[in-house]
């Protein structure tokens, strides 16, 4: 099916209305357009633009520590923002490595989040991070915890009627770093093969709180408790690493596909989980890594 | 059902009718005609359809075209001035950085937008701004030299 219908929303609440009336919203269009023509999703009939509602942009750190993220927030915007980059480092990693620049710069974290591919870059970030997502319709809005927002590839629990306007993230607690890493066969326009995301807290050389993601290695990204568990009460040292990259092995169920067998994601998911969690473990420890 | 909207490339405004479905690369190229731009992958893939929206680079084959109007669209027709080409194409004349021609565009429009936001860029910040275009005949280097010649003259 051809697009038939193609509307600009000027308002948020003209934006609900039309995804409440069926239109699918497009704002980068790096995933839609591209899907539709592969043949991977049909393009949809009716589509509302989204990009121009003001509300919906903005990287903005809350008076509590906290940040908030309209769902338009390019990647770029995250990437380049400093309070993202010094508190919630995961998600920095995460949004400059997404696409090429140009993906960066039209891409948004709504998007992203909304499109549920098991290998999107943000989902592991986010989730480790604690942020929630505000999904509105005609009747309300409401929030929903990232872990709890997929069902599986390209499936989110979202209603048809709701739109996501907007992601909270939570301020980390003192002595806490985050990481995000993912296995790449070049430098752009690049998907992970295989990514682990890791945020921990130290407190006097103990890790008082840990958690740890898999990406592209199940149906979602998911939390692994498992290796959380191994690395909280722990030193940090390399046999608590060394166990909770075993954990994420473990529990990876991942595809064969053109970018890897099951065999050797599973294979690197040890490998990228224990450099996330490194990497999490330095930031945390203030090692500026 | 056809769609009427105004699209400005270049500084001048062009009234389209387009399919909504239509992407900004067609419709720069087949309905406009504007066939600097090139039509590589058609999957965000290789950057040869690169365009500038707003100042802000963009795989043109992958945005709807519709999307684009109230935007500033800049192809790579719009970086001389006249006959008058911009330092960048100058510079990758004279220092190698076109070979058969079908990336270039492309890259020009990539090394712009880079050069807009980081005037002074590293060897390596010219790699990685340029690594969403692909080259497959001049091994890049031409390119970076190119890009690096001009880096910080404008």
């Amino acid at each position: 099916m051809s697009m038939q219908t193609f509307t600009t929303a000027a308002t948020v609440e003209e934006a609900v209305a039309a995804v409440a009336a069926g239109a699918r919203p497009v704002a980068g269009g790096t995933d839609l357009v591209v899907g539709a023509r592969t043949g991977k999703s049909t393009m949809p009939g009716s589509v509302v633009a989204i990009h121009r509602v003001a509300e919906l942009r903005g990287v903005e750190p809350l008076a509590d520590g906290g940040l908030r993220l309209g769902s338009l927030a390019s990647h770029a915007e995250i990437a380049e923002s400093d309070d993202v980059c010094a508190r919630f480092t995961a998600l920095s990693d995460a949004s400059a490595i997404v696409g090429s620049h140009a993906t960066r710069a039209q891409g948004t974290v709504g998007g992203n989040l909304m499109n549920a591919s098991p290998a999107m870059e943000t989902g592991g970030p986010l989730v480790c991070l604690g942020a929630t997502v505000t999904l509105r319709s005609p009747s309300g809005t409401r929030s929903v915890a990232v872990e709890d927002l997929w069902t599986g590839p390209g499936k989110t629990t979202a209603a048809p009627d709701e739109l996501l306007v907007g992601v909270e993230v939570p301020a980390p607690a003192a002595g806490t770093g985050s990481a995000y890493v993912r296995l790449e066969y070049r430098r752009q326009m690049e998907i992970a093969v295989v990514g682990a995301t890791a945020a921990v807290t130290v407190v006097d050389g103990v890790v008082t709180a840990a958690r740890v993601a898999m990406t592209a290695l199940s149906a979602t990204i998911r939390r692994v408790p498992d290796a959380e568990a191994a690395l909280v009460g722990s030193d940090g040292g390399s046999a608590a690493i060394e166990s909770a990259g075993a954990a994420v092995a473990a529990a990876a169920t991942p595809i064969s596909d053109v970018r890897g067998s099951a065999d050797y994601r599973r294979a690197m998911a040890a490998v990228i989980a224990r450099r996330a969690i490194k990497t999490a473990l330095s930031r945390a420890r203030g090692e500026n890594a | 059902m056809k769609v009427a909207a105004t699209l400005s490339v270049n500084g001048f405004a062009y009234p389209v009718e387009l399919d909504p479905g239509t992407n900004l690369l067609a419709a720069v190229r087949d309905v406009i005609g504007l066939t600097g731009s090139k039509e590589g992958c058609d999957d965000s893939e290789c950057g040869a359809c690169m365009m500038l929206l707003d100042g802000q680079p963009v795989n043109a084959c992958s945005y709807l075209a519709l999307q684009a109007e109230g935007s500033e669209i800049t192809t790579v027709e719009g970086l001389a001035d006249g006959d008058t080409l911009a330092p960048l194409q100058v510079a990758f004349l004279e220092l190698g950085g076109v070979q058969c021609g079908f990336c270039t565009p492309g890259m020009l429009v990539s090394a712009t937008a880079l050069l807009a936001d980081n005037p002074s860029p590293t060897e390596d910040d010219v790699r990685i701004g340029l690594s969403g275009n692909l080259c497959r005949c001049t091994g890049y280097d031409g390119i970076v030299k190119a890009v690096l010649s001009v880096a910080g003259s404008s």
